[in-house]
């Protein structure tokens, strides 16, 4: 069997032209659905995909075979649903994309794999409204696989039947957010929902629910068909497997690459996208999307391990990073990702509904040269009020990421906005 | 004076949808996207009708209709041009597109161009960063805009 240090974009090819069924099958495409559906029992495909390591490539990071695991009874039949988490609206983040336009086949068949492992017989794909490409390449899909058997009735003569249902969203960020998106998906204004009960218990129409991210549910069929030692040793680090890291900014040459995790920082940034572009200097990176912290240049030699990055004060995210260079305002930038957050804020609870555009009313002040020194105080004390255990989802806390690190960072950008007017 | 309804058309895509979810609610933003799909824009008297097709009431899928940036409850031009004004394009001067064009086109954010061809909305993060900026004409993305955005978006030459 030939394997690959690049499982999830073996078969993405420089001019883009997509995999159609036959190019998937003939790099073992559905063979790592095969092993699950006729060798293996859906508790052992939990186990294979815990023992591998793998864990959510959405941003959070939880453990992949473990969340499956917490779906109660699989043994009893039961309405039960897979949704794949298919709405990428972080901004600075375009991996998912890739992989739905290049190679659909490769999501759904993890996402055959995970509703067997949970024994769902229904699963959705949750795409985001503007993925117009990535819609008629999954469609397409989605009917060869129907056609070949794949999906359907009894599929590759088990007694495991599954249908997918292409999903496609009408835009707003919050959509992403799994209890919001179990709203969306029902017809409901898309608020988040209280936890508990946990979506793994009661999600979708009131059943047991799993949301797995799309480069999540790519990496699974490589598990199934290339095995658990392999998977691990792609990682470098800490953490198990590869990952679609990107970098958009001034950088030399922008783009997406797929690499083991634990690779550094520094490698990413000055092999893979060149380094600065001519005459800009870095200043500063988000890691992982708009709602990770600020890292600085001294942070190069970090890992992109989730640990390794949460140690350093910031987050993996997505791991597609948006690069800041030495002829960008910081805090114009920071206006612009609040303004972002204010706007997809679901008005759903008071810290984030109000919070959010009173951040964005004192940005616009500080930069017109109508801030005191008081109000980053004000901003710093947003940050502590938006922050984790004050509301409902995670959308308030993340948008806190990169403003607090800033006025942490570059807390002389904001300052020479006000001593500018103080002093005239 | 008669009520006005959907097309037949459109009540046979939408009744399709149902078919895929448990509860017909969970159609609501399929079928506002259909009506949008046949008349570019959702009217009041389509919101009611389509509510009555799926056994909500007005308010409630009223409720669905102006929580998302794609479902256009006023009237647009035949092609909605999206410039991304998220973080990367804002930084490689998206802002700049979504002017050019406005000025070119005699419109503000959301108006329709006088011949009804062009309707200019700014957008969150369309996922292409690595070609910022970026913009959606109709369905179709286009990358690495330059600053000759005029011809390129709208195809002028």
């Amino acid at each position: 069997m030939e394997q690959t240090n690049k499982p999830l974009t073996k078969n993405i090819r420089p001019d883009r032209a997509f995999a159609t069924l036959a190019d998937y099958e003939s790099t073992g495409g559905y063979q790592g659905l095969r092993k699950a559906i006729t060798e293996l029992q859906p508790k052992d495909v939990q186990q294979w995909v815990k023992d591998a390591g793998l864990r959510g490539r959405g941003g959070a990071g939880f453990g992949t075979g473990l969340k499956w695991s917490m779906v109660p009874d699989i043994d009893t039949p039961q309405t039960r649903y897979l949704i794949a988490n298919a709405d990428e609206m972080e901004p600075g983040t375009f991996k998912d994309r890739l992989l739905m336009e290049q190679d659909p086949h490769q999501l759904i068949e993890g996402m055959i794999i995970a509703a067997y492992a949970i024994q769902a017989n229904i699963a959705y794909i949750f795409l985001r409204g503007e993925y117009h490409l990535a819609r008629q390449r999954l469609d397409n899909a989605l009917q060869e696989a129907r056609s070949k058997g794949f999906l359907g009735e009894h599929i590759l003569g088990s007694g495991f039947s599954l249908e997918i249902v292409l999903h496609t969203s009408a835009g707003r960020y919050i959509c992403g957010e799994e209890t919001a998106l179990i709203n969306a998906l029902e017809g409901k204004r898309a608020t988040p929902r209280a936890k508990p009960p946990f979506p793994l218990v009661s999600g979708l129409w009131g059943r047991p629910t799993v949301i797995n991210n799309v480069e999540t549910l790519c990496n699974v069929p490589h598990i199934l068909h290339y095995g658990i030692e392999w998977y691990q040793g792609l990682g470098r680090g800490v953490d198990k497997g590869t990952k679609l890291f990107g970098a958009s900014g001034r950088v030399k040459y922008p783009g997406l690459w797929e690499l083991p995790l634990g690779i550094p920082i520094r490698e990413i940034i000055e092999n893979y996208a060149g380094g600065m572009k001519d005459g800009y200097k870095l200043r500063g990176f988000l890691p992982g999307g708009a709602s990770t912290d600020f890292l600085l240049p001294e942070h190069l030699d970090v890992v992109m391990d989730y640990e390794a990055v949460a140690k350093a004060g910031s987050r993996m995210g997505t791991g597609t990073m948006i690069v800041l260079d030495d002829k960008t305002c910081p805090v114009q930038m920071v206006l612009n990702l609040e303004q972002f957050f204010a706007q997809e804020s679901c008005g759903w609870c008071t810290p984030c509904r109000d919070g959010l555009p009173w951040t964005v009313t004192l940005l616009k002040d500080i930069i017109a040269g109508k801030g005191r020194s008081e109000d980053l105080d004000t901003l710093a004390g947003l940050t502590r009020m938006l922050g984790p255990g004050n509301t409902f989802c995670a959308l308030a806390p993340g948008a806190m990421e990169p403003l607090q690190s800033a006025l942490k960072y570059f807390r002389e950008d904001f300052e020479r906005y006000i001593t500018v007017k103080e002093s005239a | 004076m008669d009520k006005p309804t959907l097309s037949l058309e459109e009540i046979a895509e939408i009744n399709a949808e149902i078919g895929h979810y448990p509860d017909k609610a969970g159609v609501a933003i399929e079928a506002l996207k259909i009506v949008q799909k046949h008349r570019r824009w959702v009217s009041d008297e389509c919101l009611v009708a389509a509510a009555e097709l799926l056994d909500i009431s007005p308010a409630q899928l009223e409720a669905v209709a102006t929580f998302y940036n794609l479902i256009y409850r006023q009237p647009v031009g035949k092609t909605v041009i999206h410039y991304c004004n998220s973080v990367t394009c804002w930084m490689l001067g998206g802002e700049r597109v979504g002017e050019r064009l406005c000025r070119h086109l005699n419109v503000g954010l959301g108006e329709m161009s006088k011949d009804g061809e062009y309707t200019v909305l700014p957008i969150v993060c369309l996922g292409a960063c690595d070609h910022a900026p970026v913009a959606m004409v109709g369905d179709e993305l286009k990358l690495d805009i330059s600053e000759d955005a005029v011809n390129e978006l709208l195809g002028k030459r």
